[in-house]
């Protein structure tokens, strides 16, 4: 299976590899996939008050291409609203990396986590 | 390796010569063809390329002579007669030859195939394949070393049951089966043993008379003989009768037709006859080798598992579990080593394998397996060029994996409920 | 040096072909595994698939390589119809034996005196077909041209019948390949076979090619390779050398059919130095490279024997049974007199046959037929 640069490019340097204190009320946390289906995204995001990504973060359990969504995510979704990248599509993950058939599902994983993270944050936020 | 030349060594595949190219680390998946092989076989490409057939005239006396010795070679290496040695086109021709060649035959008087769990697809296959035919198979499970246990098979072989087959060694995680005392139960119970010793042939002695073998695959690829070529081992006393998968010219004693591909044979013949004479030494320096790779590693990196019996295994052969690390990542990172993360047939499948499952490995961790097999052309920096990056990997991988975390942090991931998608 | 005059037995490797095996074999890769070393193994595999579809015409991923043509013929003959093993399979009579017996139900159709299958014959037997079994479907195997004689069969005509009761057809190329110009699309055959080592391959590989639209089940069965329709490991050295070969056969082919001009003066010289001499089949349409004569009153194997002490390597039939020197099924088929039979050899020209080779064993043939020919073998 050849992946494209821009996944090799990703894998190699990851960017924005690690973690943000889930206990902070301006951060949400999504953890998305499981072991047994051989991915597992956890991505952050800390938000500030007027509701704009200010940081972005991600560990990710999984293929090369796993690897590169979250990553690619991680960039995109910083100084977006939460609205904006609440609307980023697997699609145009897919699109801009590349991937062959076999990995949209990656591409998927990296749109749950980042809705998982907004709604992590919105529910922290609402209580 | 000291019983080839400087000249034989500059022929070796430029993949092995090359150090920039990726080191090979696959060699269950297949191996190089031995230069000593290929100055065999190369002439019979060429000048002597007569049909083994040909009865007519020099060309093809000279190609059945070479044919002949071929099948003496073979039949050396298992303590077999040559007469009992067929050509096929691989192991899984024979395999599948062996158990629905068998199975057809004797239907009449036994309905009943017993193989195990942890057997090469194609041996399976053909088992389905039976089943939707009417016969009646049972497959064994493996203890947790991957080993089968020889009391159940003693209960489940019955006079009902026409053949047994049971691999010789796993060709992912490279376990012994004690053919000995599975041939001595089979020949008690009047069952035919077949054995699938594709990933054994050179690697442990045979002896198809004292381990009681009946019917056995060869593969040529896998032994540093060609593609495309591979044997099948049919005992002549007591007699052993198949219903052939090819028909049409009846070579192969009619249990096999085609064409004899000359130059595959006498590839195959010369691997054979060079893996019995080198064995011996060969197994010892490759156990020297995976020693020092599978202590280095767990010596350096915690939570590594191996799989599959430790002693029991052919030294060629390592099958390891990177908690936390997933393995397509894994190898994604470790591209300078061509390793796999499953066996090489169903690894383009995202499926974790079927064989760690049966040890019992879950399915999580089955997912950061990889198969690491070491062979005629591995040298020692070769080796440990590959500890030193399989170690840098894992441990930049896990940096990056949250499971790692987790486990950092004493959770329990199994007790996590995970949203499966 | 040999005069090689057997190529319908075997070929000699094309220098191209024998250089793409030994580059393959020299290169290391389970064309399955992930790695690189596998994908340029696999690389090896599917530009072969190109330039052996290309051969006949076809698309790449209607190609099953197979272990060769037996193999093939074999795999053909397990994808009959549904209904499949059981429902019947009509083959000419002077079909190669792995065709003949690749299966217990084959019914054989008979053929003319030069060879030619007898088309009203298989008209009859598809018509009774179809009424006896409701719904059933017939297999039709007949090659493309034959090995023995070189006869080729009116294969448009059998696969507009075939079309006509819904039968599949299967058509062995074997011997054709190479030596004819095949377009496997326009033939209207559901399926056709290929070896390579009759086109200046390597032995030990084959290929069956499939229509789109007609579903194959495999034979040999696991790892799923060739689309799950040929389970093992693929040949990849072999398979090189079968691309390279059909790449080499398909430009080398106007050549081949050149050759019809010596093989034609051969014929004419010998039956004006002996009257007696027959030429199966010499007034159809046959591959320009096969002739098959009889020597009256010298049996074959004498013929073959002085040939070979010649050194003109010659058979006396197809090379494929156990020992013996069996009369042919072929030349029976056509209803060829006892003593024609007995007494006839094949001369197979190749790509690397030249004047001298055939000014040689025609010189060879008429000096054995004015030393012991002209008398009788009956006993």
């Amino acid at each position: 299976m050849a992946y494209s640069e821009k996944v090799i490019d990703h894998y190699e340097k990851p960017r924005n590899v690690g973690s943000l204190d889930k206990n902070d009320a301006s951060v949400g946390t999504g953890l998305v996939g499981a072991p047994a289906c051989g991915d597992v995204m956890k991505l952050q995001i800390k938000v500030s008050e007027d509701g704009i990504i200010e940081d972005a973060k991600f560990k990710t359990f999984g293929c090369g291409s796993a690897i590169a969504s979250s990553s690619l995510i991680t960039e995109w979704v910083k100084g977006k609203t939460i609205e904006e990248a609440g609307s980023i599509k697997n699609t145009q993950i897919a699109e801009e990396l590349a991937l062959p058939p076999v990995k949209i599902h990656c591409s998927v994983l990296a749109e749950d986590a980042i809705k998982a993270a907004i709604s992590d944050y919105k529910t922290k936020k609402g209580a | 390796m000291s019983a080839m030349t400087a000249q034989q060594k500059n022929e070796l595949p430029h993949t092995l010569q090359n150090r920039k190219a990726p080191i090979y680390l696959d060699y269950q998946a297949t191996t190089p063809t031995d230069p000593r092989v290929m100055e065999k076989m190369l002439p019979f490409f060429s000048e002597q390329f007569g049909n083994p057939h040909s009865r007519s005239h020099f060309y093809g006396w000279e190609a059945e002579d070479a044919v002949e010795i071929a099948r003496e070679q073979v039949a050396s290496i298992i303590g077999a007669n040559p007469k009992e040695v067929i050509f096929t086109s691989g192991a899984t021709e024979s395999n599948n030859l062996a158990i629905k060649g068998v199975a057809h035959f004797y239907k009449d008087k036994r309905n009943h195939i017993v193989t195990v769990v942890t057997e090469h697809k194609c041996v399976l296959d053909s088992c389905r394949h039976l089943e939707q035919e009417g016969f009646e198979v049972t497959y064994l499970p493996v203890k947790e070393n991957g080993l089968i246990d020889l009391d159940l098979l003693r209960e489940t072989v019955t006079d009902n049951t026409s053949i047994v087959s049971v691999m010789g060694v796993n060709n992912e995680i490279g376990v012994i089966q004690p053919l000995k005392e599975i041939g001595a139960i089979c020949r008690e119970k009047g069952a035919f043993f077949h054995t699938d010793c594709a990933q054994a042939v050179g690697k442990i002695p045979l002896d198809v008379e004292d381990m009681k073998i009946d019917l056995m695959s060869i593969s040529g690829h896998k032994i540093y003989g060609p593609m495309g070529i591979g044997a099948l081992y049919v005992r002549r006393r007591p007699r052993v009768r198949l219903v052939p998968m090819i028909n049409g010219g009846g070579q192969e004693r009619g249990m096999r037709s085609g064409t004899l591909p000359t130059p595959l044979c006498v590839g195959l013949g010369e691997a054979c006859a060079i893996a019995e004479k080198e064995m011996g030494a060969e197994n010892e320096r490759l156990r020297r080798l995976r020693d020092r790779m599978y202590q280095s590693i767990v010596g350096r990196l915690p939570e590594v598992y191996l799989n599959g019996d430790m002693d029991q295994r052919i030294p060629g052969n390592l099958n390891i579990s990177f908690a936390f690390v997933e393995g397509e990542g894994l190898m994604m990172g470790i591209k300078d080593l061509a390793v796999s993360s499953g066996s090489a047939c169903t690894s383009a499948s995202l499926e974790p394998s079927y064989v760690l499952r049966a040890l019992g490995v879950e399915v999580e961790m089955a997912h950061t397996s990889l198969r690491i097999g070491i062979g005629r052309f591995t040298t020692e920096e070769e080796v440990d060029e590959a500890v030193e990056c399989i170690i840098r990997e894992v441990e930049r991988l896990r940096e990056m994996s949250p499971l790692w975390d987790m486990h950092n942090e004493g959770i329990d991931i199994s007790s996590i409920e995970w949203a499966e998608h | 040096m040999t005069i090689y005059l057997d190529h319908n037995a075997t070929t000699p490797v094309r220098p191209e072909a024998a250089e793409a095996v030994a580059a393959a074999l020299t290169a290391t890769g389970n064309p399955s595994s992930v790695h690189g070393a596998g994908r340029r193994a696999r690389m090896l595999v599917e530009d072969a698939r190109e330039q052996v579809a290309a051969l006949v015409g076809g698309r790449a991923e209607d190609v099953i390589f197979t272990s060769g043509g037996t193999e093939a013929n074999n795999l053909a003959l397990a994808n009959a119809p549904r209904g499949g093993a059981d429902g019947p399979v009509f083959a000419s009579a002077v079909e190669h034996v792995s065709v003949l017996d690749g299966t217990d139900n084959v019914i054989q159709v008979p053929v003319d005196g030069d060879g030619v299958v007898d088309l009203a014959e298989l008209n009859t037997c598809l018509k009774d077909a179809l009424n006896r079994v409701e719904g059933g479907r017939a297999l039709v195997s007949v090659m493309l041209a034959n090995n023995e004689t070189g006869v080729i069969q009116p294969v448009d005509r059998i696969a507009e019948l075939a079309a006509e009761y819904d039968a599949v057809f299967h058509c062995d190329a074997v011997q054709a390949a190479g030596k004819l110009a095949i377009d496997f699309p326009a033939l209207g055959a559901q399926m056709m076979t290929l070896s390579a080592h009759k086109i200046g391959g390597p032995p030990g590989v084959g290929a069956l090619i499939v229509a789109p639209g007609h579903q194959a089940t495999a034979a040999i069965r696991g790892g799923g390779q060739e689309r799950s329709r040929r389970g093992g490991t693929e040949n990849v050295p072999g398979i090189a050398g079968f691309g390279r070969a059909a790449e080499a056969a398909k430009a080398d082919l106007d050549r081949l059919q050149g050759l019809a001009a010596l093989r034609d003066r051969m014929e004419a010289e010998i039956t004006a130095a002996a009257p007696d001499a027959k030429i199966f089949a010499k007034d159809r349409d046959r591959l320009a490279t096969t002739s098959c004569l009889a020597m009256p009153g010298v049996s074959s194997e004498t013929q073959v024997m002085a040939f070979d002490l010649d050194g003109i390597a010659v058979s006396a039939g197809a090379a494929c049974s156990s020992g013996k020197v069996a009369p042919s099924h072929v030349l029976a088929a056509m209803g060829v007199d006892e003593d024609d039979l007995k007494s006839a050899i094949r001369v197979s020209l190749g790509w690397t046959t030249t004047a001298d080779d055939i000014d040689t064993f025609t010189a060879a043939w008429k000096g054995l037929h004015a030393r012991i020919g002209g008398g009788s073998l009956a006993a």
